[in-house]
């Protein structure tokens, strides 16, 4: 359900420079309540460094921006508390139990003692893992620890999770079961905020930014930007305006 | 010519409870453009590091270039190059001296066979002093390529090159590669994207340490077992909740703009006298009958699996 009429993130002529460097320049855009929101755009285009602002990790050069209702100027540790975060590379703790997990990063996130057994038992069940409870984490395949990593991301009910690559190198399947639970959190009304290079899931998304040489080169609904392209597929509207590219850092 | 031969390769880790490859068997003819596909953990890395012998299989036997994986491991060794998955130059030498290592460890020279990395060292040239260590992604990529390519290996092994790379730089990847088998460098790829696939001349297609099927990627698609339909409409994520509810729908997942779906045996959905578009109570409902991609072979050879 998205609610236009609240904004989770506005940004407005964000920026980041780094010396002689600017690697995000001037975005402007907002992001709705219960919005499936794609971030694209080729590699060093600075989609990794405007997500860092926008996550409170990194302060931006000018520009204002405030996420889930926070600044991200003087509130970045209300951002960190009121956000989710998942990426691929780091997500869970390998060498705890996936119960062990659940308690950390639901700790973490400030629930107590009886929100935490109550979430974790239900998200063990909700998840099909009640028979590998107490299994570590490291044992488990791929897709399993996505889709944990993904619930525990979001174990705290925030207004808005960002996914770095959430489903890099799954099965196809597993992937298809991960958009599932991505629909499902945005039906609750929680923000998806996400980066991918599979185009096809670009098409999942409401709407679509994407970035070129640290900019927003476009912003709009997958259906109206093939359009506006006169493409037939997402990958075509990618690789029309990555192209345009100057920056050349990869 | 048979360049690279493997006969039931099997591999366990953690004393035999994690099955990384279950014998595992495929041939890949000189200077073929052979495609291993699929998910992480299906055995990739593992089958890589068997045949660039930096990893002994527990049982099977496998040669390169006709040279045996075990008993002739260091013949291997000179004849082959590799490009891991993950980044493995030297971080703290420049662009230049990455590549000159690897030219003389192969008792080669940068300008003997330059020819063959010319058209992506271009592209690194302006940053020939930067540590490896600051270049970015791509960059990296392509710095671990011309090391991998420097004494004109007789395969080449790549391992994931494209994983986290943009759809424009992996084009530019592939088109790399196709330049190099031009010059009869057999080379074997892995990847996680389906749609890399069709551009392999075969492709083996790989998950949980088995190869589920093995063909050119027409091969493959021609013999998917079912008939497939497109079909979309104004609200995807309940029309494919009421597809995997309808009786007559036996698949249904998403792809992209498009669900696509497979129904009982016999049933043409886009026949007249077909009763199943009316009982999907969608609004601007499309359909059409498709060719499968690599990605619903895929899909259905998981699940046939999943069945047995």
């Amino acid at each position: 359900m998205i609610d236009t009429n609240n904004i989770v993130i506005s940004a407005e002529k964000l920026t980041k420079q780094f010396g002689n460097f600017t690697a995000v320049d001037q975005i402007s855009f907002e992001v709705y309540q219960g919005e499936i929101f794609g971030f694209l755009g080729a590699n060093g285009a600075g989609k990794t460094t405007a997500m860092r602002m926008l996550c409170g990790l990194s302060k931006p050069s000018a520009g204002v921006a405030t996420v889930a209702g926070y600044d991200v100027y003087k509130e970045p540790e209300q951002i960190k508390r009121n956000i989710g975060y998942m990426s691929q590379k780091f997500s869970l703790y390998e060498d705890l139990t996936i119960k062990e997990n659940i308690h950390f990063f639901g700790g973490i996130y400030g629930l107590n003692d009886q929100a935490l057994r109550e979430k974790s038992d239900s998200l063990i069940q909700q998840l099909g893992l009640v028979d590998h409870a107490n299994t570590l984490v490291g044992s488990l395949p791929l897709g399993w620890k996505q889709k944990l990593a993904f619930s525990v991301a979001i174990i705290h009910q925030p207004s808005i999770v960002f996914l770095d690559e959430p489903t890099g190198g799954v099965d196809p399947i597993t992937r298809r079961q991960f958009w599932d639970l991505i629909y499902e959190a945005a039906d609750m009304g929680i923000t998806i905020f996400v980066t991918t290079h599979y185009m096809d899931e670009a098409e999942y998304c409401n709407r679509i930014s994407m970035m070129v040489d640290g900019k927003i080169a476009a912003l709009d609904s997958p259906t109206a930007l093939k359009q506006d392209f006169a493409a037939e597929t997402m990958d075509d509207v990618f690789f029309q305006l990555a192209r345009q590219a100057k920056r050349k850092s990869d | 010519m048979i360049d690279v031969s493997v006969q039931n390769l099997s591999k366990t880790y953690e004393e035999g409870s994690v099955r990384a490859l279950t014998d595992i068997s495929f041939e890949v003819e000189k200077g073929e453009l052979f495609g291993i596909v699929g998910p992480d953990g299906a055995g990739k890395t593992t089958l890589f590091r068997i045949l660039v012998t930096l990893l002994l299989a527990d049982s099977g036997q496998a040669t390169v270039n006709g040279s045996d994986v075990v008993k002739d491991y260091k013949d291997i060794r000179s004849k082959v190059g590799y490009m891991p998955g993950k980044f493995s130059l030297y971080q703290d030498l420049s662009v230049e001296e990455n590549l000159n290592f690897f030219a003389s460890i192969f008792g080669t020279t940068v300008e003997e066979n330059y020819h063959l990395i010319k058209d992506i060292y271009v592209q690194l040239e302006p940053f020939k002093r930067r540590r490896a260590g600051n270049l970015s992604g791509g960059m990296k990529q392509k710095l671990a390529l011309c090391c991998a390519l420097i004494h004109r290996p007789e395969v080449l092994f790549l391992d994931e090159p494209t994983t986290g790379v943009d759809t424009v730089s992996r084009k530019e990847f592939w088109e790399m590669l196709k330049r190099l088998k031009a010059e009869g460098i057999t080379i074997l790829v892995s990847t996680p994207y389906m749609d890399e696939a069709t551009l392999c001349e075969r492709i083996a297609l790989v998950q949980e340490g088995q190869i589920m099927s093995i063909d050119t990627p027409a091969g493959i698609i021609a013999r998917y077992p079912d008939k497939l339909f497109a079909i979309k409409s104004d609200n995807m994520s309940g029309l494919l909740k009421d597809l995997r509810k309808h009786p007559q729908v036996t698949s249904a997942f998403s792809f992209g703009e498009y669900h696509h779906i497979t129904m009982q045996e016999g049933l043409n959905p886009l026949e007249g006298s077909s009763q199943f578009l009316a009982s999907i109570v969608h609004e601007n409902v499309e359909m059409q009958a498709i060719s499968p991609t690599v990605e619903d072979c895929f899909i259905q050879l998981m699940t046939n699996d999943r069945h047995q």
